[in-house]
């Protein structure tokens, strides 16, 4: 058990609206959902003294310092592969805190990446360049598998085979994530739920993927401010404690293809992270009564359901039926529509509404919510957290 | 289809093109400088002497430095922005205003001959001239059906700007103008010189040896020398037992689907969609993924056999894919 359960907390969360055009500079986005975060805590830019985001963040540390004015940053980190970051970011933050490497650290991330660079445009060029990245596309790009979806849809395939999941499952999470979405002012898709015929008839992207399978693309920032457990309780909000926080890589794990497993469509790095935040937070999934379950593809949400133990191998299919995973269900899951509804923030937005839970201020909340999961990026070096009220 | 759509010209039609000037003469618009001929010759990285050292110029029996002759057409070239004159009395636009018509609205430059019959010196005016030579037959090619036309220019070099020039060489210059063929028939090994490139694989120490198989019909594979063990992808250390040492071995190039993709959006240009790409288990037990461009969809399912086959990507690449295997059901 690591010695990081309960000595921070997560004090404010701030964002800007999620669009498909933001009309402003991604600096921009970073700074103001920065600046929104730290309003939430009580808390001003001159207190910050620490800086963690994603590698892939094109707001250098400097920059949005700058903007706002912060003064000494004592501790800066970054976090690789892409939306397997969400709680690695907070886990380097309450490292640092906890350690005593600074006191207020802000996790950021901010993107135009529906009116920008969009991720789902995947990579199309010729970089040749020989380093063991690049190197590493050399297995798929050239084959024309070459986007985030197309690279799912081979883990996924072989998932469904395997589970006997069938497009029916895969839709139950798709419709869960707009039912949520519909009632959720910020989401992109509010008040535009589907129904499972909807997901059934959706075009194609790439079989076995279906366009409602697929999360969106969006424009828009996410922060979150990690204090101590102690400082947390004398700031304005309700404490989201940090019971839990946890990466993992496993033998098998790769960027996205990791195709080379006995079992591909079983995540092990993801159950690596599931084994420690349990045995971290001391709790199990009968504790949990809403998790947010990183939604970039539907298949990878029915995969991290088993990951967690909320049921067996290959039984995801039949726990998302009959509205399961919906507000009402045995477990509501991304209740702010996901990224799948509200906004693809590379799951940052997700670990905000885990935080809303805790805090009883969600638009969607569930009742009594002593205690939450957030996963993040699935089929990628991942990470995840536990967060739990305080006492 | 082409041959329904597009007949090509007649003789009747091309034959009176053939020797006609391309416009009157042009000059350049200096005489040759040799501050000229040094820029030309450090971007092109040519470090033969006579260009610029009379001694060594000398040493070859002639009397002073001499202009590289591949440089025949760039004294009289119109320069950036410049216009060329030629345009209302060239017939090469009645010409391609024929080809026009006619369904041959691509155009690719396929060849370029120079043929130096004397030097040019600093100082000395270049003119050039250019004749039509030849309008081919209809050819069909790779590229699609069209008609070739090759003009031929010459170049003479005087001291004086409004003497008679030594003709001091010629360039042979051919074109052709042609309908492409329909995308999505056998574009796939990169024939269409409209069609963007693919992705290219990223070479490098650690996986070169792969792309050096294919290029002998090989599907090659790390073997481990310590232990014995097959990795892919590649590897520079076994993970098994931590060796750095490591051959390679020949993969039968047979396996089974493990699971596979059908790719519809979105659409890169470089490939034909719907596409198919497999994760096969091969039978010496490595899981490899590689595309199935000639497998329609439907014929696709997870454990059947395939087997490999290898296309020219480009010159220097030959990329595997897979075909389903002879007798598979389905």
């Amino acid at each position: 058990m690591s010695m990081l359960s309960g000595k921070t907390a997560i004090a404010g969360i701030g964002a800007t609206e999620f669009s498909k055009d933001s009309g402003r500079s991604e600096l921009q986005l970073a700074a103001e959902s920065v600046l929104a975060a730290l309003n939430d805590a009580g808390l001003t830019p001159a207190d910050v003294d620490g800086l963690v985001t994603y590698t892939m963040e094109k707001n250098p540390e400097t920059e949005v310092a700058r903007a706002l004015g912060m003064g000494n940053i004592t501790y800066f980190g970054r976090v690789n592969f892409g939306g397997g970051a969400p709680g690695a970011v907070v886990l380097q933050a309450a490292m640092a805190v906890a350690t005593g490497v600074a006191d207020v650290v802000v996790c950021y991330r901010a993107f135009n990446e529906r009116s920008g660079r969009r991720f789902g445009a995947g990579v199309q060029d010729r970089g040749t360049e020989p380093s063991a990245e690049n190197a590493g596309y050399a297995w798929y790009t050239p084959h024309g598998i070459v986007t985030p979806a197309q690279w799912a849809a081979m883990t996924a395939r072989r998932y469904m085979h395997d589970s006997g999941a069938t497009t029916e499952a895969l839709g139950a999470v798709a419709v869960a994530a707009r039912r949520h979405a519909a009632t959720n002012p910020k989401a992109w898709f509010y008040e535009r739920p589907i129904t499972l015929a909807d997901h059934a008839e959706s075009r194609w992207i790439a079989e076995p993927l279906r366009l409602l399978d697929c999360c969106q693309e969006s424009d828009g920032g996410q922060a979150l401010v990690i204090v101590s457990a102690e400082r947390a309780r004398d700031l304005p909000q309700k404490p989201a404690i940090i019971k839990a926080a946890a990466q993992g890589i496993a033998a098998p794990t790769a960027m996205m293809t990791a195709y080379y497993g006995d079992d591909i469509g079983h995540l092990e790095e993801m159950t690596l992270v599931a084994d420690q935040l349990w045995a971290d937070a001391q709790l199990s999934p009968a504790d949990i009564p809403t998790a947010i379950i990183y939604d970039h593809f539907t298949p990878y949400v029915l995969m991290q359901l088993e990951s967690f133990g909320f049921c067996g191998r290959g039984e995801a299919k039949d726990f998302v039926r009959d509205g399961n995973v919906e507000l009402g269900g045995r477990l509501p899951i991304n209740t702010h529509g996901g990224q799948l509804g509200e906004a693809y923030i590379h799951g940052m937005n997700g670990v905000a509404e885990g935080v809303r839970q805790i805090r009883g201020t969600a638009v969607n909340q569930v009742a009594n919510v002593e205690n939450t999961v957030v996963t993040g990026g699935a089929g990628v070096p991942t990470s995840g957290l536990i967060l739990g009220a305080d006492g | 289809m082409s041959q329904d759509e597009h007949p090509g010209l007649t003789r009747e039609q091309l034959d009176p093109f053939a020797g006609k000037s391309c416009g009157p003469s042009r000059q350049s618009r200096d005489p040759i400088a040799p501050s000229d001929i040094r820029s030309w010759i450090d971007a092109i990285g040519d470090t033969n002497p006579i260009y610029v050292d009379d001694d060594a110029s000398m040493a070859t029996g002639r009397s002073s430095v001499i202009a590289p002759p591949a440089m025949l057409q760039v004294w009289s070239m119109a320069g950036l922005g410049g216009t060329s004159k030629s345009t209302t009395q060239d017939p090469r636009k009645e010409l391609f205003a024929l080809l026009d018509d006619a369904g041959f609205t691509s155009v690719v430059a396929t060849n370029c001959e120079q043929e130096y019959l004397g030097d040019a010196v600093p100082g000395d005016w270049i003119t050039t001239s250019e004749v039509i030579e030849s309008v081919s037959d209809v050819k069909d090619t790779g590229l699609g059906r069209g008609h070739f036309i090759t003009t031929v220019m010459s170049f003479t070099a005087s001291p004086d700007p409004l003497g008679d020039g030594e003709l001091i060489g010629r360039q042979r210059w051919r074109l052709f103008r042609f309908a492409p063929k329909n995308r999505g028939s056998g574009g796939q090994a990169g024939g269409d010189s409209d069609r963007p490139p693919r992705p290219r694989p990223a070479i490098n120490r650690d996986n070169a040896f792969f792309f050096e198989g294919t290029l002998a019909g090989e599907l090659r594979i790390q073997k481990c020398d310590s232990c014995g063990t097959l990795r892919h992808p590649p590897s520079p250390a076994c993970g098994a037992c931590q060796s750095f040492d490591w051959s390679t071995v020949a993969m039968s190039g047979r396996g089974t689907i493990h699971s596979f993709v059908v790719n519809h959006h979105p659409q890169v240009p470089a490939f034909d969609y719907p596409l198919v790409v497999a994760l096969v288990d091969l039978e010496e037990g490595v899981r490899f993924v590689a595309e199935m461009p000639d497998t329609d969809r439907e014929d696709v399912a997870i454990g059947l056999p395939v087997e490999v086959r290898y296309r020219k990507q480009e010159d220097d690449l030959v990329m595997p894919h897979f075909v389903l295997a002879e007798g598979s059901s389905q």
